[in-house]
């Protein structure tokens, strides 16, 4: 965290979130010349680099390029720590055997270098934005594969994270769904992820602008931004790798096929499967 | 023998026994012997669940169970589970047959109008009248069904729960049997869990209880992610008061006073059934069951 008084800390009036990248390199890309256009030079991802997606190495130069700072995600510490699993944890043999394939995948091409550098992120990064204190976070502020749903995290909950933390903001991915609310003074966002669609039946992928915004209770104000990247340059590696058909068609008709048991039964409803 | 003792994490998850023990089936294995006639926890009104909400509120619990015995034999049953709505996420624990086509499009009603999910989790435990009825009792492998189909016509997405009653070899066979029965009745994509047998109340009758040597012991706890026990998190109200857990309502050793601040305290894991949440992790929740917590801290 930049020293009060630093007059880079003063300028910032917008930084661009971006969640789970999942190795989705062409997207991540694709998002970062976004911001750059927009000029938005602060850029932080909030974790989970690689999963589902081919060439994990890839994503890290990129992030370097741009300077993204970056928050573990639980796959980025399961796999810096060099587990034998991504730890989801799902019930269903089929997702489970889909995570095992891509978490083998994921860690055979992961560089040593980069497996280190995975495991040294923090979990967690705070930093001012138009004087309000912003936290990032990858699952929740207390737990990183805390799974924060629209429809699963109440209110009365949030006042929670936001009185443990002091935040003005909390900022958090993990679940593959954006959303945002505004609670009194508080506001609260899942920045989404660029690795795969969002169940939506399109092909793009969003991140989240967050922007100072005096006039707005908390501040500060969030815009969630869609991209449509390469999705069919990123398919086609995918096929080369030999992964999963199932990950190819989610990245292909932008519907989740598999995974879906975290879903809570409203998010669920809104997909096809 | 001392038990572990766990020491309390942050209330997540709040349980309601709204219909106490009273059902209107008597399962063979049910772990709280459930009747039309155990009347020893009463239903509960909403009155009774107000106070608990309140504090539920001031600590920030993020997700309600309803449970029983049977919530639908609740009259007050839809206006509870609106109010909770206002609050957070509500999950009903059914047997399903008394699911009608009129109470499901209400509760479909009553969950539009609100942010948080609103999720039905119906038992059975075979995938044909045959293997469900000899423990559920005759009919309600057809009218549970028709209760799920009620449900997923008007948008939900019932869990169906089915304790493992079977040999765990046949897993794979009885899962499959179950998709393909769902799907028959207009289910196109059904959400499926599996429980571990709880060999307390009636189950313990059916298949005998613990061994003496099943139990928790202190060096068990050494390096055992204990966020993956529910009483870590989680309590139940009833009639009476607050309970550790789900599944110690009927056991004295359980009952932790009046107050949801008051009962986070750490807690003895001597009972038998902890042995099954140790092995299984929170058997109870809609979540998958093995999901480790990788604490974070603040
Ligand atoms: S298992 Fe459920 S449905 Fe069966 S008697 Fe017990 S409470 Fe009733
Ligand atoms: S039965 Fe399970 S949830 Fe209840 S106190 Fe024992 S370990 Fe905890
Ligand atoms: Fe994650």
């Amino acid at each position: 965290m930049a020293a009060p008084g630093d007059a880079k800390e003063r300028e910032r009036a917008r930084a661009a979130l971006i969640g789970g990248v999942y190795s989705n390199h062409v997207a991540l890309a694709e998002v970062l010349a976004d911001a750059r256009r927009r000029g938005i030079e602060e850029c932080y991802c909030l974790g989970d680099l690689g999963a589902f997606g081919p060439h994990p190495d890839r994503v890290f130069p990129i992030l370097l390029d741009y300077r993204v700072r970056v928050v573990q995600g639980n796959y980025d510490h399961s796999i810096g720590n060099r587990r034998d699993d991504c730890a989801c944890g799902y019930t269903d043999p089929r997702d489970n055997h889909f995570a095992r394939l891509s978490y083998r995948y994921t860690f055979d091409r992961t560089s040593d270098r980069w497996k280190d550098w995975l495991r040294d992120l923090p979990v967690r990064l705070d930093f001012s934005l138009g004087g309000k204190r912003v936290h990032l976070c990858h699952g929740s502020p207390r737990r990183t594969n805390e799974f924060l749903w629209e429809s699963t995290t109440p209110d009365p909950f949030l006042r929670k994270l936001f009185a443990a933390t002091g935040a003005d903001v909390i900022a958090c991915t993990h679940t593959g769904l954006h959303w945002q609310r505004e609670l009194e003074d508080k506001l609260f966002v899942n920045a989404g992820v660029i690795g795969r669609p969002e169940n939506d039946g399109t092909t793009e992928v969003g991140y989240t602008i967050i922007e100072a915004a005096p006039e707005r209770a908390a501040g500060v104000r969030a815009e969630h931004v869609r991209v449509a990247y390469d999705h069919a340059r990123l398919a086609a590696e995918m096929r080369e790798e030999n992964l999963p058909a199932e990950f190819i068609a989610t990245i292909e008709t932008g519907w989740w096929t598999s995974c879906l048991e975290i879903l809570p039964g409203k998010e669920r409803a809104r997909g096809r499967f | 023998m001392t038990a572990a003792l766990l020491p309390p994490g942050e209330l997540d998850t709040l349980w309601f026994q709204v219909g106490g023990t009273l059902c209107n089936l008597a399962c063979e294995h049910c772990f709280i012997s459930c009747s039309p006639e155990n009347e020893s926890l009463p239903l509960m009104t909403l009155a009774e669940i107000e106070p608990y909400l309140a504090e539920a509120e001031a600590l920030g619990v993020k997700e309600y169970y309803l449970t029983g015995g049977e919530p639908f034999i609740v009259k007050e049953l839809e206006a509870i589970v609106a109010r909770i709505l206002r609050q957070g996420p509500v999950s009903v624990l059914t047997n399903g047959t008394l699911v009608t086509q009129a109470r499901a499009a209400r509760y479909a009603q009553i969950a539009a109008a609100v942010p948080y999910t609103l999720e039905f989790r119906v038992s059975i435990d075979g995938f044909d009248a045959a293997s469900n009825d000899a423990i559920r009792g005759a009919g309600s492998f057809e009218k549970a069904m028709r209760g799920v189909a009620a449900l997923v016509e008007r948008g939900f997405l019932p869990i169906i729960t089915a304790t493992q009653v079977w040999e765990p070899e046949r897993d794979g066979e009885v899962v499959g049997g179950f998709f393909r029965e769902l799907r028959a009745r207009g289910y196109a994509r059904p959400r499926l869990k599996i429980l571990p047998r709880l060999k307390i109340g009636a189950e313990e009758k059916r298949t005998g209880g613990y061994a003496a040597e099943e139990r928790i012991t202190p060096e068990m706890m050494e390096g055992y992610d204990a966020a993956q026990l529910l009483c870590h998190s989680a309590r139940m109200v009833s009639r009476r008061g607050v309970h550790v857990c789900p599944i110690l309502v009927e056991d004295p050793r359980g009952f932790l006073g009046r107050s949801l601040a008051r009962s986070m305290v750490p807690y003895p894991l001597e009972a038998q059934a902890c042995y099954t949440c140790y092995l299984y992790g929170a058997i109870c929740s809609n979540a998958s069951s093995r999901v480790a917590a990788d604490a974070a801290g603040y």
